[in-house]
């Protein structure tokens, strides 16, 4: 059989015809199989679900109990019989819960990979290259110009600053699931242990995390009550990018603005944002992970997803594997 | 080298004046020699290294990577010294555990001749990571960017030395990269450096404002009156065969002005205003002057259309002796006698303003007899000559500004304590056909407006949104709709960037319209008939 009659782009996401299956589809469809719990990838009002049992609490986090008619949890590594089609998660490393979705009839394995990257990560499991026939992989980062540096050294940065203007606030803005945990965790890590404010936005997220034995510490609400500016003088508030810019950041005392992103490798994009401290920490692979595991994964064929497709399709006609574009659409890239 | 390119990446980044500073001092007590003044070169842009064309960048790199993908990369990124620095292939086997100090990839550049300056290059950047590759990078093409000026610079070692800025810029055009003596000094460790080199800078005197009620604690007889010329605060310094002419911060821009550069034959330190035209004859406008200004080379032919010239107003030195303890009175004497051994295409004397009383010289001031006086200057008869701005010597008592009254267009959001507020307002006044209106932008205004007022406004921008562009939102606009703001200016110039043609010198709001319809703001003809004045 032909790859792509096992798998193949539909409007609705990527389609399975033998397994009637939908991997991460942005419209409401009969069967979905999510990869992980970005809103891009996980959206409500499908028939059924299977994925991991953490992206599926997230889910239930962020879009209520009923998100789906009904759910099945996939535990990693074993194989689950779809009509004939043997599906399979195995970790992806992009957020807590993410996985790798790896399909196979007669004896042709495809594996779709969602986001993923490569880095170590405390707040979720590695990701695993997974032998394949063809690999499916997303582009995000996919140019040679984004090469993500250590996330230590990032986080390194921050706590400089911090003690450099400590009669100011440090806003972090990281992506409400899995980029908020990661900035969190990796700042215990490297010894902060003072407590670290957090937006509303990331209160059930972070409180989920804990609650799967991930370490963030102490976590308290940026509000203000009885005190004033000052109480943040020195701290590390932690919130989603999009409220620095509304007048919940007035609270704080001549804050300097931080990105945790891979986009803020690019200064002009940190300087647009009019971020002041731009911290380079991704939760996808970089332009060396996204090669290095195309060739891990040994596939005759790459089919390249939601980012920079031609760059990667470029690299691997010069590598001599062949490489197509498949122009899913719906995917933007919240995850970071 | 690392140090250095955090330096810059945050520099570039840190919108407020504080902020830098701190982050200049920061690096100052934490680098060692010679690296910290090799950097400090650098941004005052005194470090002298050949540089490397963009096209032999570009060729470099394409010579180690795909060019479809170089150019995926740089189609991006958009800047050449960046898409570089993040695209060069990193060296396997490379030393990993440590990178070039700023010293020594100077010390290599420096040494590079012309033909082996592009492969010391490339053996720089295979030794370096992805920050200190984009700082060398920058180094070796010209002009950091980073928005530090000289005088920030300067200010920064103030601080971190706890002395007067003043004394730094005495002695700044007497040191030299790497500025070990200068450190030393700043840190206590040693004497302050001694100044032997040839006509140096003199700190200049700066004048206040005339405030509400100054005039009336003032006796007429005790002040001078002069002009208050709109050209650019310059001291000629010529001593021992050395000529330089000096920005007020101290900065060389002798080389802007070879005409006038070379008419200094004489040994002494004159203070005055640098105009174009022909003092004999005419004086030019604001806009021939600034055919001079900014330009790093000037043709022959420039010099002929727009020759440059030194209004004088004061004497510092003459031969050896320092007049600056001398009263006004005793200068300006010892100035008109020195000034007409001088030159006259090129330097004049700044005439005096005759008047018997405030009244007298205020109806003067309103109506000065040439476009580029811009007020008056107080200068009392029997004050020295004092680096800084005391209060009471000089006073500067401008015209009025000009006030237009425009209609907001775009609104920013601001840094640091106004990050959460839209508080940079482009604005913009009328122009085409009746019934066929429509707004152009004449320029962008970030303050003299209260705190209460920039609330107003940002909730006006919040509620009255139409497009958003990143950090800026457009704000309904047009005939029946809009915010005016009566903006108060200092001058108008012609200006080939601007789709207006107008460029305003020193905009800022001076009043909010709210009671005004947006259909009644002014139009450009308004602006366009200052221009032609």
């Amino acid at each position: 059989m032909r790859a792509s009659d096992l798998l193949h782009p539909r409007p609705e996401g990527l389609y399975c015809p033998p397994g009637d299956f939908f991997i991460d589809p942005v419209r409401p469809v009969n069967r979905a199989l999510i990869t992980h719990g970005h809103s891009d990838h996980a959206r409500s009002g499908h028939g059924s679900v299977l994925a991991t049992q953490q992206t599926l609490d997230i889910m239930a986090l962020r879009y209520g109990e009923d998100f789906a008619g009904a759910r099945q949890a996939a535990r990693l590594g074993e194989a689950i019989a779809l009509d004939g089609v043997s599906v399979s998660f195995h970790p992806a490393g992009h957020v807590l819960g993410s996985a790798q979705i790896s399909v196979e009839q007669q004896g042709k394995r495809i594996v779709a990979s969602g986001d993923y990257k490569r880095r170590k990560d405390a707040t979720c499991a590695p990701f695993e290259p997974i032998r394949c026939d063809v690999f499916i992989t997303e582009a995000t980062f996919g140019l040679p110009v984004f090469r993500h540096p250590p996330d230590t050294e990032e986080i390194a940065r921050l706590l400089k600053s911090a003690a450099q203007f400590p009669e100011r606030s440090h806003l972090v803005g990281a992506y409400a699931l899995g980029k908020a945990q990661r900035v969190m965790r990796l700042l215990r890590d490297a010894g902060y242990d003072k407590p670290l404010y957090i937006h509303g936005a990331l209160a059930r997220l972070s409180a989920y995390y804990q609650s799967q034995g991930i370490d963030l510490g102490e976590l308290e609400p940026a509000t203000v009550e009885d005190g004033d500016k000052q109480d943040f003088a020195g701290a590390i508030v932690v919130g989603p990018p999009s409220a620095f810019a509304d007048r919940w950041a007035r609270r704080f005392p001549d804050p300097i603005s931080c990105f945790a992103s891979g986009w803020m490798r690019i200064r002009q994009r940190a300087k647009q944002g009019g971020v002041e401290l731009p911290l380079i920490i991704s939760d996808h692979a970089d332009w060396d992970e996204l090669t290095a595991t195309i060739k891990e994964t040994g596939a005759e064929e790459i089919w390249v997803t939601h980012g920079r497709e031609e760059a990667l399709v470029r690299w691997c006609e010069l590598e001599g594997i062949a490489a197509r574009p498949l122009h899913l659409v719906g995917y933007e890239d919240e995850g970071d | 080298m690392n140090r250095f390119a955090e330096l810059l990446d945050r520099l570039v980044l840190t919108p407020s004046r504080n902020g830098k500073l701190t982050l200049l001092t920061d690096y100052f007590r934490s680098v060692e020699d010679p690296d910290r003044g090799l950097a400090l070169a650098a941004i005052t842009g005194d470090l002298r290294i050949a540089a490397v064309k963009p096209a032999m960048l570009r060729m470099l790199v394409t010579e180690r990577m795909d060019p479809v993908l170089f150019g995926y990369s740089y189609d991006y990124v958009g800047d050449l010294a960046e898409t570089v620095s993040l695209v060069w292939p990193q060296t396997p086997g490379r030393i990993a555990n440590r990178e070039p100090t700023l010293g020594e990839v100077v010390a290599k550049l420096q040494a590079a001749s012309r033909s082996d300056g592009p492969k010391v290059l490339a053996g720089l950047l295979d030794s370096a990571g992805i920050s200190a590759r984009f700082a060398i990078i920058k180094l070796v093409t010209g002009g950091l960017r980073i928005g530090v000026s000289a005088r920030l610079a300067k200010q920064a070692l103030a601080d971190f030395g706890k002395v007067d800025v003043a004394e730094i810029e005495e002695l700044w055009h007497g040191l030299s990269a790497p500025y070990t003596a200068l450190f030393a000094w700043l840190e206590g460790k040693a004497e302050k450096p001694r100044n032997t080199a040839m006509a140096l800078f003199r700190p200049v005197m700066l004048s206040n404002p005339i405030g509400d009620g100054d005039l009336e604690k003032l006796e007429p007889v005790d002040y001078a009156a002069e002009w208050k010329w709109d050209g650019i605060r310059v001291q000629a310094v010529a001593e021992g065969g050395i000529r330089r002419l000096y920005s007020r911060t101290g900065d060389d821009v002798s080389g802007a002005f070879p005409d006038l550069a070379d008419a200094m034959h004489f040994s002494a330190a004159l203070d005055g205003e640098l105009l174009v035209g022909d003092p004999r004859e005419a004086t030019g406008t604001f806009s021939d002057l600034q055919q001079r200004l900014n330009r790093k080379t000037v043709t022959a032919k420039m010099q002929q259309q727009y020759p440059a010239f030194m209004r004088c107003y004061d004497v510092l030195q003459i031969g050896d002796e320092d007049l600056r303890q001398l009263s006004f009175r005793e200068r300006r004497g010892r100035l008109e006698a020195f000034v007409g051994t001088l030159d006259p295409s090129r330097f004049d004397l700044s005439p005096f303003v005759e008047f018997a009383d405030w009244q007298a010289l205020e109806d003067l001031r309103r109506a000065p007899p040439h476009p580029i006086i811009e007020g008056v200057m107080l200068k009392r008869w029997d004050s020295p000559y004092v680096a800084g701005r005391p209060k009471g010597p000089w006073f500067k008592w401008k015209r009025d500004p000009h006030t237009v009254d425009a209609v907001l267009m775009y609104a920013q959001r601001g840094h640091g304590k106004r990050s959460s507020f839209y508080s940079d307002y482009t604005f913009g006044v009328w122009s085409g056909a009746e019934g066929e209106e429509e707004l152009v932008p004449v320029g962008k205004a970030y303050f003299g407006f209260t705190d209460e007022e920039l609330k107003q406004i940002d909730k006006y921008v919040r509620d009255n949104t139409v497009e958003r562009f990143g950090p800026v939102r457009s704000v309904r606009a047009d005939r029946d709709n809009g915010l005016v703001l009566e903006v108060a200016f200092e001058g108008l110039n012609r200006s080939t960037r601007h789709k207006s043609g107008v460029a305003m010198r020193f905009p800022r709001v001076s009043r909010l319209r709210w009671d005004k319809p947006a259909n009644e703001a002014d139009r450009i003809e308004t602006l366009q008939a200052l221009l032609d004045r």
